[in-house]
């Protein structure tokens, strides 16, 4: 009821009256919108009645009274919060002190709060309840594609981002940065304000500014003008961008875009004719996958879908065959973790390892197949023996992916091997990428560069993109902005490259702007406003259209007409609205492409082998004596190319593999990091053409040995305060020299320092301990006995089992013991049959008392281990749903993160080289016999009707005994204020139906118990029982790998009953007697034979 | 000196002793009624205190302002300023509460066990052993407290009649510790009380000041040394011992279930109560022996706190150390047999693991330190006994700390395992009831008899007498009702 001002001046977008569908998808018409602005402005224009109105910040900031405020208020707080590290987690710190809102929140949110009434709705919007929440579709933009999305909104206020079913990327699931875009959206560091040469400026002055500099252009065919934007997959920005290249016929556009820096069209135009063929895939169809240095499952565009795929193929109780995915690759990678087999190899071998490979399924390469295919060691012999065996096997029905850091040759020679393999049409198809008339990658950011330095460019448009950041360094970019003689970036950030522009101008977030896009597959993709933008953003639409001398043209009036020109059919209204509702154009993906191959001579010269380059860098460096190894440079599992760096859940969220948050790091093998006599945090400098970088060494077992790792993204030295300050800056060793470049970089010398650098790591012990606790079983084994999880479920992990699973640790085959035990357990014990019955626990009917008999929903989860692949969707997920809050990095370090699910990583086999990785998703498992609630004092947690485990937050007294009874360790504590409870833009951010828990107590998972109750609710009020699968926890929702199931056992038809009843489910800790409610499916992986005895590598 | 030898070894435990090296006398020679009262009262009422007393209470006051310090940040910011994590959600605050809560238990087992068992030599140790056991219990009291979320919602963990219509949850041993130590520190405070009585009566009659006669006579509660009081008085004070005497075993008992009831590997085993409570007499003598030893010098008590006493705390010690040491033998034991494997690991991870040091160090000081107490010559030298003490209060803390700790750390899942410790602010609430302890002990001796007075003055009527039957007819603790007049009429 009582929100802050700024939230009822900005929900009048949403809270307008419409016609709505009939559905629960509510679009917004074009008129309704613009309705809403012109409401909006008239009410920032009016300034009568008791209720002072202020148009934006900077108009508010003149204030002599905000200005008093501001020195008053905010000093004592900053005072209080220095005081120290412990006091306040960092970021409240850092996100919370922002000037301007402590200043706002000082002034019109709690000390003199103008009265002012609240009235109903004379005219209720239709469809709406206020309180009750609306779905709206829309898309988020990252990388050239877009992602599908269906945002949860409440009284105009978006509160849960979600896939849309319908869209061919989502499939109704998302990534960890689609959900974590909402904390992006409120963000209180975003940049607020128009900036003119570091000055608060405003949108008229740059258009006043705009049009002197076009001025120029406009007399020399735009000559001097260039435009800089990241990856574009929006037919209205390209449009655009058409009409200003035809207006400007000199003018020049340039695409930069890191997962798009260039290697695989190079790569492609090896081969092919047409080198904007960008590939994707058909996972589901193939049999064999292989992966080459390609974490398809976690990166990049189209992952979302690739690990639905996938995983549909994962399932051994399903009908459909085991598919079988094998990762070759330099660093682990969630992909590589779920092969069935994994080799570690070093950047420089990659291409001789890929032309042998091709050599062998028949590509013809020349002498180059047979020259790489004799410089194989054995192990890499076998491996392509054994591959190119498994793909003429399944040929048109595999897939071989490669990463978009390799290098040209080998997305050449991956092109022609799934061409040979009958793959393409099949389970690789191509799309043509509509680039326009641009230059793009790392090569056209060379020329521009060029240009620049030669002082050619009168006017550069910087739409998006932290150039003077994640440029190569070698063109040091920063300085040559200056050079432009206009300059202007739009970023949703005051970040590196604001500084260097003459304007910086605040974007508008995705969830603010109308927009259009395209899925992986092509399929157009809609963008509507979820709520108007909260400070003066506009989107990189409007800013083209002031281009062409049309600021005042709306964003939404931009869009709809661009789709108007391309609309063919009479009722465009129907059609927009349709495509608004639905988020997507369904059927407009373009035909199957094929693209005319090309000259293939350029192949055979191109440079395979970078085994020159390597071996000078090493006789370099014995005649320094200086270690010398390669490098990886990767894009951050959760920060990105640095975009995410001011998103304290992105980087508060436990990097997959190494599960570290807040820092980026050296990654190194532990028989490198041996050999070099380094230490986990002991800062190395690695050096590479006069250019280094200094950061803390983090062993990663999986990782290549000669080679390390690093993610870039972090080093931000401008762009939020939360950004700052955290890990080091890897763009130094990113250069456009080396052919190899920017991805890999040969011959970098590593150097021990005497620093060491604290990493935030939330798992610091990866060994299961012989302790059975995430399962999986070769598919043979699971053939023979597919109750074979269950066998170490009853009782005491003891006796000769256990042992000899420990000592397996050196052994080659630490699946074979528990094997065979699991056989003999199986017959032993008639556990196996209860599970039939949706109601059985693994230890029922060990008790003397008749089980609880739950008359209405009984409420449980199924998480399926070999579809999860480990990708932190679901935990950011969560932390958006719940209102968890950040704990920054000191807290982390301190054991202390509150996320309530995790995932947890797990390494069998030899600490060098691990066989295989584990994850398991682990959050409060309701356990029917709760040993939390036993040990409670006051009741704070209780068992409910629908067999929950509640949390009573009001009651918890904060004893803690709980979570130390917790076998799981799934409860979190509030050991200090982390809710920030008083920045006011994070107060929108909060899910209205969760508590928002205070210091000294106890939370954890609920099961969501807030959409539990909606939906019973619902059923009530419809009087009719609720359809399995329309409840969805937070996390289940964003699976994209569909792992999780939760439903009522009740029911013995639901998925989650028949999960539970299958075979491989098995309980966590089930010896202790807890009876949880969440079980596992076991992992069922699906080895090549051919492969099996020589593993591991050494 | 050989006949109140005699007579008092034959009073003891140990029966009739016909050994040579006959133990040392409970009370130094030469003492008289008057002697007696004179020396113990003029501490309080005429002596100025030694300079040690003020050094000690300045020092002892100070830590008192860490300990406010740190409650008030505590309070303020939350519990987050210590060291606490998930999965080590108990840190510093349980174990100095079991430390403090263990050293609590020797002035009620001296006090109410030795009455019961007629041990005579305890008359010169039960009044400030009482006192240390008070003073121990209130700073383990404040750690429960302090170590909530909210401290300020404490009260509900008490049975009381409110709107919610909830009551606390019966199951939860954190239920069962409010009871049992809110019942401990009363009744210890009543014994106390009642024990002084008769002594606040002597002070009253003695003390030269306005103030201080009308404050003790208030304490007094009208006490005139009639028959009568003497009848009501043994009555009282025999049934409260009879009270304490369960609560001695019961309040360690009930400390230990928090860690036996929970299924933590490490803590879910049923050797704790016994092996708790055995732990608290070590450690609880431990103190006062470490109190007991300085105080004699300083205060010149070596005739009423003789070596005769040094000599039979040293055997308690012994005796309860090794039931100490079966404790952990047994823990160790049954971690192996049960067949666990978390319980195997965390046998495993305290000897070798990252806290093994502190194992290694509460192995030495609790099992092999103690071992030195053979030697009679460390028994009855006052030194040699205090750092053996002091050794033991460290082990005692330590053990604590690893069972606390260690099992916490790392138990089911590999994947939560973490690392625990103190941070300053752990460390100055820890330090600042040592702080609260110390500056209370210092009050009580400057304002209170630490000797029983009239206790005291029995031994020497039963010294003056020799009598060897004095076992048969018991011990009896009130003096000669005339002796009382007299003293009364010196003081009037």
């Amino acid at each position: 009821m009582s929100q802050t001002p700024s939230h009822i001046a900005l929900s009048i977008l949403s809270a307008t009256p419409s016609a709505a569908p009939a559905d629960a998808l509510r679009i917004l018409s074009a008129a309704e919108v613009q309705e809403s602005r012109r409401q909006q402005g008239a009410r920032a224009g009016q300034c009568t009645g008791p209720q002072r109105q202020w148009a934006s910040l900077e108009e508010l900031s003149e204030d002599g009274e905000f200005r008093a405020a501001v020195s008053r208020e905010f000093p004592d707080l900053a005072d209080r919060w220095d005081e120290d590290p412990v006091g306040r987690r960092r970021f409240l710190e850092i996100m919370g002190a922002s000037l301007a809102l402590a200043g706002v929140a000082g002034t019109a949110g709690c000390a003199r709060q103008a009265p002012e009434k609240i009235v109903p709705y004379v005219k209720p919007p239709a469809g709406h309840t206020p309180g009750e929440a609306q779905y709206f579709a829309t898309s988020m933009p990252l990388a050239g594609a877009s992602l599908g999305l269906l945002v949860k909104s409440y009284d105009g206020r978006p509160i849960k981002i979600e896939g849309n079913p319908e869209h061919p990327d989502s499939l109704g699931a998302t990534d960890a940065f689609a959900q974590a875009a909402l904390l992006g959206l409120y963000d209180p560091d975003r940049s607020q304000i128009v900036l003119g040469a570091g000055a608060v400026s405003t949108w008229q002055a740059f258009n006043q500014a705009l049009d002197a500099a076009l001025k120029v252009e406009d007399a020399r065919g735009g000559a001097g003008l260039r435009i800089l934007t990241p990856a574009i997959d929006s037919p209205t920005l390209l449009g655009q961008l058409a009409a200003i290249q035809a207006r400007y016929p000199q003018a020049g556009w340039c695409q930069y875009e890191l997962a798009a820096a260039g290697l695989a069209q190079i790569g492609a135009s090896l081969v092919v004719k047409d080198d904007e063929a960008r590939t994707y895939y058909r996972l589901d169809d193939a049999n064999i996958i292989v992966a080459l240095d390609a974490d398809f499952l976690h990166s990049g565009p189209g992952a979302v879908r690739y690990a639905r795929e996938f995983a549909e193929r994962r399932r051994a109780y399903s009908d459909r065959p085991l598919n079988r995915l094998y990762a070759i690759e330099s660093t682990l990678t969630g992909t590589g973790a779920m092969a069935d087999h994994r080799l570690a190899l070093k950047p420089s071998r990659m291409p001789a390892l890929v032309a042998a490979l091709a050599h062998a399924v028949g590509v013809d390469l020349g002498t180059t197949g047979a020259d790489a295919a004799g410089k194989l060691d054995k192990l890499e012999t076998q491996w392509v023996t054994a591959l190119a065996a498994d793909l003429l096997a399944n040929r048109g029905k595999s897939a071989v992916v490669v990463g978009p850091e390799q290098q040209p040759t080998v997305h050449a020679i991956t092109h022609l091997m799934n061409e040979r393999l009958g793959n393409v049409g099949a389970t690789v198809h191509y799309v043509s990428a509509d680039n326009g008339k641009s230059v793009s990658g790392i090569r056209a950011l060379e020329g521009l560069a060029k240009e620049l330095k030669d002082d050619t460019v009168g006017l550069l448009l910087i739409l998006g993109g932290n150039p003077a950041y994640n440029a190569p360094a070698n063109l040091e970019f920063a300085k040559l902005i200056e050079k432009a003689k206009f300059s202007a970036h739009l970023s949703l950030y005051e970040d590196e490259t604001s500084a260097h522009c003459d304007w910086h101008l605040p974007a508008a977030h995705f969830l603010e702007s109308w927009g259009d896009g395209r899925a992986v597959d092509g399929t157009l993709t809609t963008r509507q406003p979820l709520i108007a933008p909260l400070y003066e953003g506009k989107t990189e639409y409007e800013l083209l259209a002031a281009m062409m001398r049309q600021p005042q043209r709306s964003n939404l009036d931009i869009v709809q007409q661009a789709w108007r020109e391309r609309y063919q059919g009479s009722d465009f209204e129907g059609y927009w609205r349709k495509a608004i509702h639905d988020g997507l154009v369904a059927d407009s993906a373009p035909a199957p492409y094929s693209p005319t191959p090309g000259d293939r001579n350029g192949l055979a010269t191109a440079d395979y082998f970078q085994e020159g380059v390597r071996v000078k860098a090493e006789a370099d460096a014995k005649t320094s004596g200086a270690a010398v190894i390669e490098l990886c440079l990767r894009l951050d599992p959760t920060i990105y190319d640095g975009r995410f760096a001011n998103n304290g859940w992105l980087q508060e969220l436990p990097k997959p593999l190494t599960k570290l948050t807040w820092d980026n790091a050296v990654l190194l093998s532990p028989a490198t990091a041996k050999g070099l006599g380094l230490v986990n945090e002991q800062v190395v400098e690695l050096e590479h053409g006069g250019r280094k970088i200094r950061g803390p060494v983090w062993i990663l077992p999986g990782q290549a040995d000669g080679c390390a790792t690093v993610h870039l993204g972090y080093g931000r030295r401008a762009g939020g305060k939360v950004a700052k300050g955290a890990g080091f800056d890897a763009y130094p060793l990113w250069t456009s020299i080396e052919p190899a470049a920017p991805w890999t970089v040969f011959g970098v010398t590593i150097r021990p320092t005497a620093d060491s650098h604290k990493l935030a790591c939330t798992q610091t012990h990866s060994r299961m301990e012989g302790r059975h606790l995430a399962r999986s079983a070769p598919l043979d084994e699971y053939q023979r006995d597919p109750a074979f999880a269950k066998a170490f479920s009853h009782g005491v992990t003891g006796g000769p089992q256990r042992d000899a699973h420990a000592d397996g640790h050196g052994q080659d085959h630490p699946h074979d013991e528990p094997a065979h035990d699991a056989l003999d357990h199986a017959h032993a014990d008639e556990h196996g049959h209860d599970h039939a019955h949706p109601h059985a626990h693994a230890h029922a009917d060990e008790s003397l008392f008749p089980n609880w008999k739950y008359s209405g929903h009984a409420w449980g989860m199924s998480i399926d281990l070999g579809s999860c692949t480990g990708c932190n969707a679901c935990v950011v997920a969560c932390q958006a749903e719940n209102n968890i809050p950040v704990v920054g990095k000191e807290q982390v370090i301190n054991d202390r993160e509150m996320h309530w699910i995790r995932i947890d990583r797990y390494w069998e086999g030899p600490e060098e080289a691990p066989d295989s990785t584990h994850f398991q998703p682990v959050a409060c498992m309701h356990c029917e016999q709760a040993p939390c609630e036993l040990v409670c004092p006051v009741a704070a947690t209780v068992h409910s009707a629908e067999g929950l485990n509640d949390m009573v937050y009001n009651r918890c007294v904060g004893t803690r005994y709980c979570s130390n009874n917790c076998p799981y360790k799934v409860r979190r504590f509030n050991f200090l204020q982390f809710a920030d409870e008083t920045t006011p833009s994070l107060k929108l951010l909060n899910n209205p139906e969760v508590t928002v828990r205070s210091r000294g107590v106890m939370e954890k998972c609920t099961y969501c118990v807030q959409r539990i109750d909606a939906a019973r609710i619902k059923e009530t009020v419809d009087g009719r029982p609720l359809v399995d699968g329309a409840l969805k926890t937070a996390c289940q929702q964003a699976c994209p790998a569909q792992a999780i199931v939760f439903g009522d056992l009740n029911d013995p038809n639901s998925e989650v009953s028949r999960r539970k009843a299958l075979p491989l489910d098995y309980g966590l800790l089930t010896e202790l007697n807890t009876r949880p409610r969440t079980s596992y499916l076991a992992q069922v992986r699906n080895p090549n034979p051919a492969l099996e005895p020589q593993e591991p590598p050494a | 000196m050989t006949t109140p030898d005699k007579a008092l070894v034959h009073s003891s435990a140990h029966g009739p002793a016909h050994s040579p090296d006959a133990p040392p006398p409970v009370l130094g020679p030469g003492h008289t009624l008057s002697t007696v009262t004179d020396k113990i009262s003029e501490i309080v009422l005429t002596a100025p205190p030694p300079r040690s007393w003020y050094v000690g209470l300045a020092i002892a006051f100070s830590l008192v302002m860490v300990l406010f310090w740190a409650i008030t940040v505590l309070l303020w910011r939350g519990v987050g300023i210590w060291g606490i994590n998930v999965p080590v959600a108990w840190g510093f605050a349980i174990v100095n509460f079991v430390w403090w809560i263990g050293i609590g238990h020797a002035g009620t087992l001296i006090s109410a066990i030795l009455l019961l068992l007629r041990q005579s030599w305890r008359t010169s140790i039960n009044r400030f052993a009482e006192a240390m056991t008070l003073f121990a219990v209130s700073c383990a009291g404040l750690f429960p407290l302090l170590h909530m979320g909210r401290p300020w919602f404490f009260y509900w963990m008490m049975p009381y009649p409110n709107t919610m219509g909830l009551w606390p949850q019966f199951r939860s041993p954190l239920v069962w510790d409010v009871f049992a130590v809110s019942t401990y520190a009363t009744v210890s405070l009543l014994f106390w009380y009642v024990g002084l009585i008769p002594d606040l009566a002597t002070l009253r009659d003695r003390s030269r000041h306005r103030i201080g006669r009308k404050i003790y006579g208030m304490l007094a509660m009208g006490w005139r040394g009639s028959a009568l009081h003497w009848h009501r008085y043994e009555t009282a004070y025999l049934l409260l011992a009879g009270l304490a005497t369960p609560l001695v075993i019961s309040v360690h008992t009930v400390v230990s279930f928090d860690f036996a009831v929970a299924q933590v590997p490490g803590w879910h085993t049923t050797i704790f109560p016994p092996y708790f409570v055995a732990g608290a007499i070590f450690s609880g003598f431990a103190m006062v022996v470490t109190l007991a030893v300085p105080l004699r010098s300083v205060y010149g008590l070596q005739d009423f706190i003789t070596e005769r006493h040094l000599d039979n705390m040293a055997k308690i010690m012994l005796a309860t150390g090794w039931i100490v040491a079966y404790g952990y033998a047994m823990e160790a034991f049954l971690g192996w047999y049960s067949g666990s494997q978390p319980e195997q690991y965390v046998l495993w991870n305290r000897l070798t693991g990252p806290y093994r040091y502190q194992y290694w160090a509460l192995l030495t000081c609790n099992i092999a330190v103690p071992q030195l107490m053979w030697s009679r010559t460390v028994r009855r030298t006052g030194w040699m006994l205090f750092i053996v003490a002091v050794l033991i209060n460290v082990g005692m803390w330590q053990e604590r700390y690893i069972i606390v700790v260690t099992s916490l750390h790392r138990e089911f899942l590999p994947s939560s395992w973490g690392m625990y410790a103190g941070t300053r602010w752990d460390w100055a609430l820890f330090i600042g009831t040592i702080g609260l302890f110390l500056a209370l002990l210092f009050l009580f001796l400057r304002l209170l008899p630490m000797i029983s007075i009239f206790e005291m003055r029995t031994l020497v009527e039963e010294e003056k007498h020799g009598r060897g039957a004095h076992a048969n007819h018991g011990h009896k603790t009130n003096p000669p009702p005339d002796d009382i007049a007299a003293e009364g009429g010196t003081a009037s």
